[in-house]
Parts: structure tokens; sequence; C-alpha cells
């Protein structure tokens, strides 16, 4: 038995509340609200509560998918930016900069923030970024 | 005298060293924050606090759950002892796996809690104080002294806060179920902020024997909702109705459960 708990932080939101992760010979479980987190006490939101699910879901995505024909298939991915690249050349290209959106998550950290708006400013040329945590 | 802290990691070493157990469950400050964490060695019981209180039996049932055999040692409180016999009871753990090392909290603890009875059954370290009689709680006393209709409206603006963050089911060691009524949306709306009273009222119903006052739900919620005082009401009358308190004795059932087989309700 390897029962261990591991003090985080929430990644959902910009609020920040503490966290313990139990993990139990490598087994993720729920959260454990830290009572002594200056901000949260204790508490969390369902966001929170719900920090660990994906982990281990089925339904997480571990590959890049490409719709082709209605379908997702499975490719590499260097073939997914490729991808992803010429599409957003040609739109921008098609329909001018102001066409595309950005949208960062509070989830990343300060510095992908911070390349993803670059990349949208600088390399596309439009200042549409946004975040998931406004939702 | 030695501080209940330094008697705690006394024991704790004793059932490491001595009883050789794998692991005792405990709390530990790291980092400047405290947290549940598992002892196995006794070099780092210096880190061994008491304080702030956290439930302790949930953690100690996925920790049993996740190991088939093998015991387990536990630094309880009153509350977790209490949560851990309702538990057996629920056939959620294993009381013969567990070692506990009764913790009495003090009187100052006693009432930030409103704790009725702040000691468990056996008391290792700490002197046993008297709890807070049921009687001695204001919110009590104002909400009893209010008709049905003001006491109504207060627990509806109170549930009117709910950010329905499960927080309290989640916490909760007596709120068993895998299938929470809770998630179901006959009967809680999924999306709609707040919840309708029923979210708060099938929770009430449905640890109405098993409630042990812990406090943990209203610890956990974000919104302040008095949760333990409406549950401290509803064991009030259990004890009123039944002369039954939950978590006291593990062969003793729920007058719930039993009452109209053995004494019909006609006979109370």
């Amino acid at each position: 038995m390897n029962y261990r708990t591991v003090l985080t932080i929430c990644p959902y939101c910009g609020c920040g509340c503490g966290m313990y992760l139990p993990v139990l010979d490598g087994c993720l479980g729920r959260p454990i609200p830290d009572k002594t987190h200056p901000l949260s006490q204790g508490r969390l939101c369902i966001k929170g509560w719900s920090a660990h699910e994906h982990v281990a879901s089925k339904d997480r995505l571990t590959k890049p998918l490409v719709k082709t024909q209605g379908e997702f298939k499975e490719v590499g991915w260097d073939a997914a930016l490729d991808l992803v690249a010429a599409r957003l050349l040609k739109i921008r290209e098609q329909h001018g900069p102001d066409s595309l959106a950005f949208l960062c998550s509070a989830k990343c950290t300060n510095e992908e923030n911070f390349l993803l708006q670059k990349f949208a400013r600088a390399v596309i040329g439009t200042n549409n970024v946004d975040h998931c945590a406004r939702l | 005298m030695n501080t209940p802290e330094v008697e705690i990691r006394e024991r704790v070493r004793q059932l490491l060293d001595d009883d050789r157990l794998p692991g005792v469950l405990g709390l530990r400050a790291e980092h400047g924050h405290v947290g549940p964490h598992v002892f196995n060695s006794a070099d780092d019981l210096t880190a061994l606090v008491l304080e702030p209180r956290y439930g302790m039996a949930l953690v100690c049932q996925a920790i049993l759950d996740g190991s088939p055999k093998g015991r387990l040692g536990v630094v309880a409180r009153g509350c977790d002892e209490r949560a851990l016999i309702e538990m057996a009871k629920l056939g959620q753990v294993d009381l013969a796996r567990l070692v506990l090392i009764g913790l009495a909290c003090s009187e100052q603890q006693a009432r930030e809690c409103m704790c009725t009875r702040p000691y468990p059954r056996r008391i290792d370290v700490g002197e046993k104080v008297a709890g807070v009689a049921p009687g001695d709680d204001a919110r009590v006393q104002q909400l009893l002294a209010q008709d049905v209709q003001a006491r109504l409206a207060f627990w509806q603006s109170e549930f009117n806060r709910c950010i329905k963050c499960y927080g309290c089911r989640n916490v909760c060691p007596v709120c068993i179920c895998d299938a929470c009524v809770l998630e179901e949306m006959c009967w809680v709306e999924r999306g709609k902020i707040p919840p309708e009273l029923p979210f708060h009222l099938i929770r009430a119903y449905h640890i109405a024997d098993k409630c042990i006052l812990c406090g943990a739900c209203e610890s956990a919620c974000p919104v302040d909702i008095p949760l333990t005082t409406l549950y401290a009401l509803s064991q009030a009358r259990l004890k009123e109705l039944f002369d039954y308190e939950p978590g006291l004795d593990v062969t003793q059932k729920s007058p719930l459960t039993t009452t109209l087989e053995e004494t019909p309700l006609h006979e109370l």
C-alpha cells in the first residue's frame, strides 16, 4: 500500500483553490480540499471536486484525431499540426486575420497563455484572444 | 506534561516500530500547509500535527479499499471514530483492520464544532471534556423559537445560496450510495443554480439516521449554509423519538430500519 497526498492548486480557473490529490498505488482519487489554503480554506466548487475525473476517463483523448468524410481518424502529431497550420493560413488569406480567434485556458501556465496570445497577435495578426475562465 | 502533539507522535512511533503497522494516517505539515498523510516511518513524525481537523474516515476507507489486506493506524477524534462506526454498520470499512489512536478534543475545539461528544470511546491522548449540550446551540434555540413558516423561510434563504458544488455530499462519511440521486435529472435539474429545496432535503433524509454531526459538510460549504444546525435538529428528534444516536456502537442498528419490525410505530 502506497498512499500519498500531493499538495496542488485546482487547475480550472484563476481563483487557484488549494487541494490535495490522493494517490493510492498510482491511482488518482477525488481531491481533498486544503483547509490551510489562505484563499479557499477547505472549500471547492464543482469543478475542483471533479478535477481528477478526466485523468483516467475512457473518453479522454490521448492522440490527435482528424475528421475526414464524417469520421474521426487517428493521425500523428506532425500530420495534425501540418493540417492545422495549413488551414489557419488559408483562412487568414481568404478572410483576413480577424476571422480567426484563439482560446487560451486557465488550466495552462502563464507562459503557455503568453505564447498563445503572442502567436495570435504577432503571427496571425488578430486581437481575438479569450479564455475558458470566462465561461 | 507533553503536548497532545508530542504524545500522539509517541503513540504513532510505537505503532510503527513496536507493533509493526505499515502505516498510520494522521496530518502532516509540509510547505506551510496541512493535509492527511500516511506516516510509514518514525523518522517523519516531527511533521505530524493535529490541526486543522480533517475528516479521516473517508481517507481510511479509500486506503483500505485499495489494499485488500493489512492494517492501518489512524489518529481519530470522536467524530472520526463515530464516522467509522457508522461506515462499518453500512459495510464500508472493516474496523478490525484499523488501529485507532483516540484523541480527545479540547473544550475550545468542542465549542468551535458545537460538538456534543468531543471524544472517542477510548482516549489515548487528551482529556475528556464535556460536550456542548444540544440546547446550548444558539442557532438551534433561535430557530426552535420560530414558527414553521419562519423556519422554512430561513432555510430557503440559506439554500438559495447553494452553488451545487456537491461538497457536502463528497465529504460526508455516511453518504455512501454509488449512484447518487442528487445526480439524477428527475430530482435535481442539471445546470440550474441554486437547486430546488429537495436537493438539501434528500440529503437530510438520506443521512437522518446516520449523521454523526462531524460538521465536515458545513466546513466544506463555500457559501456557509449552516448544515450542521439542520442535521443537529433532525438528530435531536431521532434521540427524542427512538433514544438512538448514530456512531456509538457498531452492533446497534438504526431504528429507521428496525423499529417497524421490532416495535410497531403505534406502540412507541
